[in-house]
Formats: C-alpha cells, sequence, structure tokens
C-alpha cells in the first residue's frame, strides 16, 4: 500500500511548497532488516569536492553478500538500492525534481524514518553561468525543493538542512552543456559518512 | 588648468604594476583611453641615496598612463632640477606639455625621506599644488599613489584612487586565497587561505576589515575580518546558506542572505552578529544586496518577477520596486559612490557583460565586450568599475572607464583571479 501512497505524496512535495503532511507517512523498510555497518569516511574532509557514492561502476569495495544474496552492508552503500544515488539532478535554470528521482528520495525518506538519529545536508549545485551569489540562491531553492520533498515523505525537519555551493562544486569542470548538466544536481549527504 | 573643465567627464581608473616584484604580482594591460588625453610632463625626481627604487616620478607616472587620462611628455635626458622654485613651466610647453610636475628626495636621519614636490600649470605658469611629506621607505609607493592622486585630481576634477586597494579571490588548484593588494595590483597580500571557496568580499567603508563568506564549514557562512591583526568572527553563521555580506556606509551593520527561514531572503544584522532582522519577505530568491551610499537604499537581485531582475527596497523595509526591464537576466548591483549610477551584469544573446544605468533617467550603456562578466565593483572615486571576467579560459579581472572607452586587464599566468572588491 505504501506503494501507492509515496508517489502521491511525493506529487504534492513537487507541487507547491504548502505544507501538507500532518500525517507521518508509514515508513517503507528497504533496508533488508540488516544493521548497517559503521562507516568513515573521511571525518572532517570537505564532502563537496569529493563526491558522495564511490561505488560508481564497479562499487564492489567494502560490500559483501551473504548466502542468500542480501547485501550486508550499510544499506546506503548498496549499489543495489536506490539509496546509493544521492544526486538530483536539474534542468537549466529549474529548480522542479523530476519524476525520475522519486525512487531515490522515496528511499532515503525510508532510510531517515527508520534512523532517526541520522541527518543529511542537501547540498544544492548549479553550473557556472551567471552570478556566483545568484547561482549560490538557485542552488539553494533546488536544493529547497529536495528538502519539502523529503519533508512531505515524512521526514523531520531536524533531521535535514538544505544548503548551496552555487557554481562553487561543480562536479564536471569542462565548459560544455553536459558538464553543466552534471553539475546542475542536489547531493544528499549523510553527516556520518 | 582650465583643461580639466574641456575635458566633460571623461572617466578614469586606477590600475598597474610595474612588471617585477618579490610576491607573484598580477601583470596590467591597458588597451584603449580616453580620446582627450591630458599631456604631462612628469620630470625624474631628484633623487637621494638609499631610496628604494622605482622613483617616484616613475610609479606616478605609471599609475596617471594607465588610468587612460593622460600622455606623458618624453623627458628621457632631463636632469631632475635642484632647485624647484626655479623650474619654467613654460619651457615644457613647446612639446605640448599641459602641466609639469617636478620633485625632489632627501634623505633625513634614521633611514626617512623628505619629498617634495609640486605641479606647475605649464600654459598659465602658476602652481596648481605644493606637498612636501616625511616618509619611511615603507611608505615610498603610498607616497607616489598621493603624489598621483593629488596630480589627477588638479587636472580632471574627480579625485584620484591610485592609493586604494583592491581585494580579489585567487584559484590555483583546489587552493582559494582571499588577498589584498594596492590598486596597481603591487604589495599582495593573503589574508584567507582555504581548501574550500571563498566568495563575495568587501571592504568596510573604513578599509579596517573585510567581510567574505567563506565554505570552510561545508556550506557557505559570512565572515567579518580585521585586516589589522587578522582576527574574524562569524558575523552569520545560521541554518542553511549565510552569503552576500554588503556593509552599510555607518560601518556598523550588514545587509547578509540567509536562508534560515525559507529560500534566499535579506537580513539586516550588526558585524558582530547581534540584531538580526528581515527586511525582504516572500518565497522568491532576494541576494545581492548593495546599500545606496546614503544608507536609506538597499539594490539587489531577486526573481520575484520570474526572472532575476534588479531591484531597489528602503533599508527600513517596505514595497521593492523593479529597476530593470531588459532582457531576462539582470543580476549583480553595485552602485556608485554619488549614487547616481547602478553597474550590474546583464545577459544578452547568452553573453554576460557589464551594463552601466544611470538612476535618474533609467539610460543604460553596456561598458564591456567580453562574455562572461561577473562581480562589477564601482571604485572608490566612482570612476571605473572592477569585475571579474574570463580570458582564455582563466579568471582575470578587468577595469572600464565609465565611458567604456578605457580598459585594462589585470591578470598572474596560471591563476585564476576572481570576486574583486575595491576599498578605500
Amino acid at each position: 500500500m505504501n506503494k501507492i501512497f509515496w508517489p502521491v505524496l511525493l506529487a504534492l512535495a513537487l507541487s507547491a511548497c504548502s505544507s501538507t503532511s500532518g500525517t507521518p507517512a508509514a515508513v517503507e523498510d528497504r533496508t533488508g532488516g540488516t544493521t548497517p555497518t559503521e562507516q568513515t569516511a573521511g571525518g572532517s574532509k570537505p564532502a563537496g569536492g569529493a563526491e558522495t557514492t564511490g561505488l560508481g561502476g564497479a562499487g564492489v569495495a567494502g560490500s559483501s553478500l551473504d548466502g542468500s544474496g542480501k547485501y550486508t552492508g550499510d544499506p546506503r552503500k548498496n549499489p543495489a538500492s536506490p539509496l546509493s544515488k544521492r544526486s538530483i539532478f536539474f534542468d537549466f535554470d529549474s529548480f522542479v525534481v523530476k519524476d525520475e528521482f522519486r525512487p531515490v528520495l522515496e528511499a532515503h525518506a525510508g532510510y531517515l524514518l527508520s534512523k532517526r538519529d541520522a541527518h543529511v545536508v542537501l547540498q544544492g549545485n548549479t553550473d557556472e553561468r551567471g552570478s556566483r551569489e545568484y547561482n549560490l540562491a538557485l542552488g539553494q531553492k533546488r536544493a529547497e525543493a529536495v528538502r519539502k520533498s523529503l519533508k512531505v515523505l515524512g521526514v523531520p525537519d531536524a533531521q535535514l538542512e538544505a544548503v548551496s555551493f552555487g557554481e562553487e562544486k561543480p562536479r564536471n569542470e569542462a565548459n560544455t552543456e553536459a558538464a553543466y548538466a552534471e553539475n546542475r544536481r542536489v547531493d544528499v549527504v549523510y553527516t556520518d559518512e | 588648468m582650465l583643461r580639466a573643465a574641456l575635458l566633460f567627464r571623461l572617466f578614469l581608473f586606477a590600475l598597474l604594476s610595474t612588471p617585477f616584484a618579490a610576491h607573484a604580482v598580477m601583470e596590467i594591460q591597458v588597451v584603449g583611453g580616453a580620446a582627450n588625453r591630458i599631456a604631462v610632463a612628469m620630470l625624474p625626481f631628484q633623487a637621494a641615496p638609499g631610496q628604494p627604487a622605482p622613483g617616484l616620478a616613475q610609479i606616478a607616472g605609471d599609475d596617471l598612463k594607465r588610468s587612460g587620462q593622460f600622455n606623458l611628455i618624453d623627458v628621457s635626458g632631463t636632469q631632475a632640477p635642484a632647485d624647484l622654485a626655479q623650474v619654467n613651466p613654460g619651457a615644457w610647453r613647446g612639446k605640448g606639455a599641459e602641466a609639469v610636475v617636478v620633485g625632489q628626495v632627501t634623505a633625513l636621519p634614521g633611514g626617512r625621506f623628505e619629498v617634495k614636490f609640486r605641479l606647475l600649470d605649464a600654459i598659465k605658469q602658476t602652481q596648481l599644488a605644493g606637498y612636501s611629506y616625511t616618509i619611511s621607505a615603507a611608505q615610498w609607493r603610498t607616497t607616489a599613489h598621493q603624489i598621483a592622486d593629488i596630480v589627477y585630481e588638479k587636472l580632471t576634477g574627480a579625485p584620484g584612487a591610485f592609493g586604494s586597494r583592491i581585494a580579489y579571490v585567487q584559484k590555483q588548484g583546489k587552493r582559494y586565497e582571499l588577498r589584498v593588494a594596492d590598486a596597481d595590483g603591487q604589495n599582495p597580500r593573503t589574508v584567507v587561505r582555504s581548501g574550500e571557496p571563498l566568495i563575495s568580499p568587501m571592504f568596510s567603508p573604513d578599509g579596517a576589515s573585510l567581510a567574505y563568506v567563506s565554505f570552510e564549514d561545508k556550506k557557505p557562512v559570512v565572515y567579518v575580518q580585521s585586516l589589522r591583526d587578522g582576527g574574524r568572527h562569524k558575523t552569520a553563521a545560521f541554518k542553511g546558506s549565510n552569503s552576500a555580506p554588503a556593509w552599510a556606509p555607518d560601518g556598523k551593520r550588514l545587509a547578509v542572505v540567509l536562508t534560515r527561514d525559507e529560500a534566499s531572503q535579506i537580513y539586516l544584522i550588526n558585524a558582530d552578529g547581534s540584531g538580526l532582522s528581515r527586511l525582504t519577505q516572500g518565497g522568491n530568491i532576494d541576494t545581492e544586496p548593495v546599500f545606496s551610499p546614503d544608507g536609506q537604499t538597499i539594490y539587489f537581485t531577486s526573481d520575484r518577477g520570474g526572472s532575476p531582475q534588479i531591484y531597489r527596497v528602503a533599508a527600513s523595509g517596505g514595497e521593492p520596486r523593479r529597476l530593470t526591464f531588459n532582457g531576462s537576466y539582470n543580476v549583480s548591483p553595485t552602485i556608485s559612490p554619488d549614487g547616481r549610477y547602478l553597474a550590474y551584469i546583464g545577459r544578452e544573446d547568452g553573453r554576460f557583460r557589464v551594463v552601466l544605468l544611470e538612476l535618474a533617467n533609467g539610460q543604460t550603456r553596456v561598458l564591456t565586450d567580453t562574455a562572461r562578466d561577473e562581480s562589477p565593483r564601482f571604485a572608490p572615486n566612482g570612476q571605473a568599475v572592477l569585475y571579474a571576467t574570463v580570458q582564455g579560459g582563466q579568471g582575470v579581472l578587468g577595469t572600464v572607464s565609465l565611458d567604456g572607452k578605457t580598459h585594462a586587464r589585470l591578470s598572474e599566468s596560471g591563476v585564476d583571479a576572481r570576486e574583486p572588491a575595491w576599498g578605500p
């Protein structure tokens, strides 16, 4: 039943900032019941430049499968889970969260609701064209759009912070449309990673 | 010297450098210049033993030359006059000079120097200015810039800005440095070094502090830092992003942009971080505030009308009024010290360029011919705009006179320069 509810709630989140949800959304457990293992990534290392997920194509480092084929590591690192996806991409000059990113946001909302001591920072980013300060505000608007989506999915404010890096932290420094598209994004960064 | 009156309001700016210094220094290229330049004969100053190099006449002459407002008459082979009172300025009129600068340096005990200079009208054969300074060697360049400022003001009617300072962010690989340098790019000093981005520096009105945004805490936070002792504190570090600091003319308050309540909104805050109050309202982007010189008005960028445009609002609050209407992207306002002009970045055909708006009549003029201009800042004398742009894939700083005729570029090979500020 949750499978029906998530898109509805998300649609509300995407349509406007009207704070609809007094109803805490039910939690769908996507962690497979395993205990997340402690992950210590680079401590105080700045998050922006180094991207949040290191799993990329190979994606096997540190993960292990038990006999049943279940992923036993930190569920956020499971390459098969949408939790391993940490970036929401945006169109030029836009801060609308596109439909294709629903599963990713649903997964992160589910995780945050299952672990109330987890916190995420939503880092908004833009391409390099235009004013740095205006881009900072535009990146913030993107981060806010993702924050509101998660909020409507029931995640408490206290677990969320939306910030912006504007154009300062491009993932791809090339001067091409393809690079710009990679840079227009919000990264979901867990503070304990 | 009535020539000044004939020059309409020709505009200048003050940037230059001598090519070598102990630290890596930005080099300056000048293109163009005013059509109607003032001819000045800058005679060598009589030197004292042990004085720093280059000479005062050289430094001040470079200032004037690179402003685009002056022609320096060739004085090679001329002896420094031994007695300033005996110089006959009329003798230089034949070589086209309208004004003559003469001076001398005398060594004093304790490594100090006495500097005397006079500015003479070659046509009327009168003295326009005469000053004497007692200085240390460390004040050498500052004294030369002061001489250039006096000559500039006497001959053009506008104050000079050669003795002012600029700040900018330098990026080399992943290293960011916030630097303060003389207006000629000389004497650069790094005041903040970080592995994370630094943006939006602004000098306090007295020039003693810099406000800026640092990302060292993994998010933008506004700092105010003393240039005297390097001490600093967080002025705005609220939940969300903190950015776009702009000093009020009283030097006590700043406008900042915070996202603690909603989307980026403008707030006023005391420099020590106390006394926060919200200025703008709504869920749109309001950012890049800047105070009018009288402190009564704040100019800012907002997307409340559907595209980013420049607005103004009373510093006490109220309904903002839109100021820009041409094009779909007008951002980053900066206001001239006399409050008459607004400069900003406008996008047209995909090019971002510096635009000048005369507030009284709404007339606009595109000042630059580049494509990726950012962060315009008025010179403290209001005669030029400093901005960041991209040249050959590298970030460089540029200045342009308000008539758009004189352009200069400051750049250092292999180093990205951006986010300029111009202080007193």
